[in-house]
């Protein structure tokens, strides 16, 4: 996932839905449209199908041409112990920089909602720029810096650059949570004799909870998939986009298939798990009021 | 929209406290951060295109100058890319537009009936960003590959010279730039036209105007802010992409993009200065392009 497809999923998980009207009715043709839907959607999945359907192809070097069905990539996904390694460590980035950016992210989000400031324009700037530049602007910058400082690149490099472009996507997707929150349970909280740090973790953060593991989740995306700002900021470390760069010229093994569309389905799976369970408390939700 | 996410001054009214040292305490640590590692980057590239070769110096030694020709020369030695990296990318947001209008029109208005259809070709939509951004540009590679069935069958057709290729052509390159940024601009369309009020179309058909005549004059005009915010989604990273053009992904020889030129002048060759005043160019040229495009649109408040 690179940083303006974080932008656009912060925006699917934060956009409110407006009520549902129904019966409404008009031309343009009323299998047309429908039919279209079916193709654009079908054209959009074909790569993730092919990068599935070849994780199962018995290929000895490249995985190009199709030389049969094997389940053997799946059981020996380690034996390429680059690609392994490279998973690994996009792993290990992935999870540290989640959790110093969800960390950040949200204590800027809970001040933008909750106090009043000076020069919250200039920070909600700040805050923007990084999603509106150009990941190879980004990523040439921070090696710039890097070099003059004279850093030696490599993990702690990688994840000092994700977690810069995850930290703004954390605010918009905690933001939105903070502002739907009722002051009001906090007041009765410290109205009960709470101290402040008891009424954060027994108040604030349980009802903040959804919107920091969304925010979590899209960071831990983000971070998995960037290409561009971490080939500029990784030095020898491998990851696992950057394995298959440098590898694109050379074949790529089935094995990153089979990584790729192990991690695919996992993220479906947590989606349609997230939709459904909304889904669900919308229902009560809609029961009970 | 996703552009005005940062907009400031809205829904701020609940609850204003008066101890901003804790506020100063949350947002500190946040905006140091920011501030340390995507403001000075930003600095010290501007430092940096400036930068001349030390004299007698090793490859990839530079000292601090100010040699406002590394400007010139970026644009002299690489006019074609910068040029070619924008006419792709505009290419690539005109082909998504046109590519995803009618699928969010009918994820977001026609499907309204069915909540749960519509949030099933929502993921259809966002599935994409799940597998590797590079897998699926390689998986592209190979299904138009000159032995693809695709080829050979549009070549069996004659719908394709016989001898002609699609990989390594411009052609390939916009294809894979609009097929990568395809669902940037699907999804702010249709949160846009998710809330389209479609009485107001009943009421263009009641007036007696054609269809087409409410689409350009009621849905587009009404669905402007989505188009705005996805095009700027698409354009942004679709001109400082440069997976797409690369030769071993869908490129050829003459097809490199400005990314391609920056990278490799960075990490390759260890022109710094030429790499820094090529991304300051490219920068530029992008905040020039989305303002005025933002202006003309008259969408102002986006920021």
């Amino acid at each position: 996932m690179t940083v303006q497809e974080g932008l656009v999923l912060g925006e699917a998980v934060t956009a409110p839905k407006p009520p549902v009207r129904r019966g409404t009715r008009f031309g343009l043709g009323s299998w047309l449209l429908p039919a279209y839907t079916l193709i654009a959607l079908v054209f959009l999945l074909i790569p993730i199908v092919y990068t599935f359907v070849f994780s199962f192809n018995n290929s000895v070097k490249w995985n190009i041409v199709w030389r049969g069905f094997t389940l053997d990539k799946w059981a020996n996904v380690c034996d390429k112990a680059e690609v392994c390694e490279a998973f690994g460590n996009s792993l290990v980035i992935g999870v540290v920089a989640t959790v110093c950016a969800t960390i950040l992210g949200t204590m800027i989000a809970i001040a933008l909602v909750r106090y009043r400031f000076r020069f919250r324009s200039a920070i909600s700037l700040l805050l923007f720029l990084p999603m509106a530049t150009p990941e190879v602007v980004l990523g040439a910058g921070l090696a710039a810096e890097f070099l003059s400082a004279g850093v030696e690149k490599g993990l702690l490099t990688i994840i000092i650059a994700h977690v810069m472009f995850c930290v703004s996507f954390v605010v918009v997707t905690v933001k939105a949570r903070v502002s739907t929150l009722d002051p009001a349970l906090e007041e009765a909280g410290r109205d009960l004799y709470g101290s402040p740090s008891q009424v954060f973790w027994r108040i604030t953060f349980p009802l903040l909870l959804p919107g920091i593991v969304a925010a979590a989740l899209l960071s831990f995306a983000l971070s998995f998939d960037d290409f561009i700002i971490t080939n500029f900021n990784s030095g020898t470390t491998s990851t696992f986009p950057k394995y298959i760069y440098i590898s694109a010229a050379r074949g790529i093994p089935a094995e990153a298939n089979v990584i790729a569309s192990a991690v695919f389905i996992l993220a479906i799976i947590l989606v349609l798990v997230s939709q459904i369970s909304s889904a669900m408390r919308r229902k009560r939700q809609a029961r009970i009021g | 929209m996703a552009f005005s996410a940062f907009a400031t001054g809205t829904a701020q009214e609940q609850a204003p406290r008066r101890k901003s040292k804790i506020a100063l305490f949350l947002l500190l640590p946040g905006i140091l951060y920011l501030a340390l590692f995507f403001l000075v980057p930003l600095v010290s590239l501007v430092i940096t295109s400036f930068q001349a070769p030390i004299p007698n110096g090793d490859i990839g030694e530079y000292q601090t100058a100010f040699r406002w020709e590394n400007y010139t020369d970026a644009i002299g030695l690489y006019g074609e890319h910068i040029l070619r990296s924008f006419l792709y990318a505009i290419a690539a947001t005109i082909f998504a537009l046109l590519f995803s209008y009618p699928l969010a029109y009918f994820i977001g208005v026609k499907a309204r009936r069915w909540p749960l259809l519509q949030n099933l070709m929502l993921v259809l939509v966002i599935a994409p960003f799940f597998i590797s951004f590079l897998l699926r540009t390689l998986a592209w590679k190979s299904i138009l590959s000159d032995e693809s069935v695709v080829i050979t069958g549009l070549k069996a057709l004659a719908l394709m010279a016989p001898d002609a290729h699609f990989t390594g052509t411009p052609a390939a390159v916009i294809f894979g730039l609009t097929y990568n940024f395809i669902p940037f601009m699907t999804l702010p369309l249709y949160s846009t036209l998710e809330r389209l009020d479609t009485r107001l179309l009943e009421a263009g058909g009641d007036l007696y105007s054609r269809p087409s005549m409410t689409f350009f004059t009621v849905t587009v005009p009404l669905s402007m802010s989505g188009i705005v915010s996805g095009v700027l989604l698409t354009f942004i990273p679709a001109a400082g992409d440069y997976i797409n053009a690369s030769r071993d992904f869908l490129g050829g020889t003459g097809t490199a993009m400005m990314g391609n030129v920056i990278e490799s002048n960075f990490l390759v060759t260890l022109n710094y200065p030429a790499a820094a005043s090529l991304s300051i160019i490219l920068m530029a040229v992008i905040l020039v392009m989305v303002t005025a495009y933002v202006k003309r649109s008259g969408t102002e408040d986006l920021l």
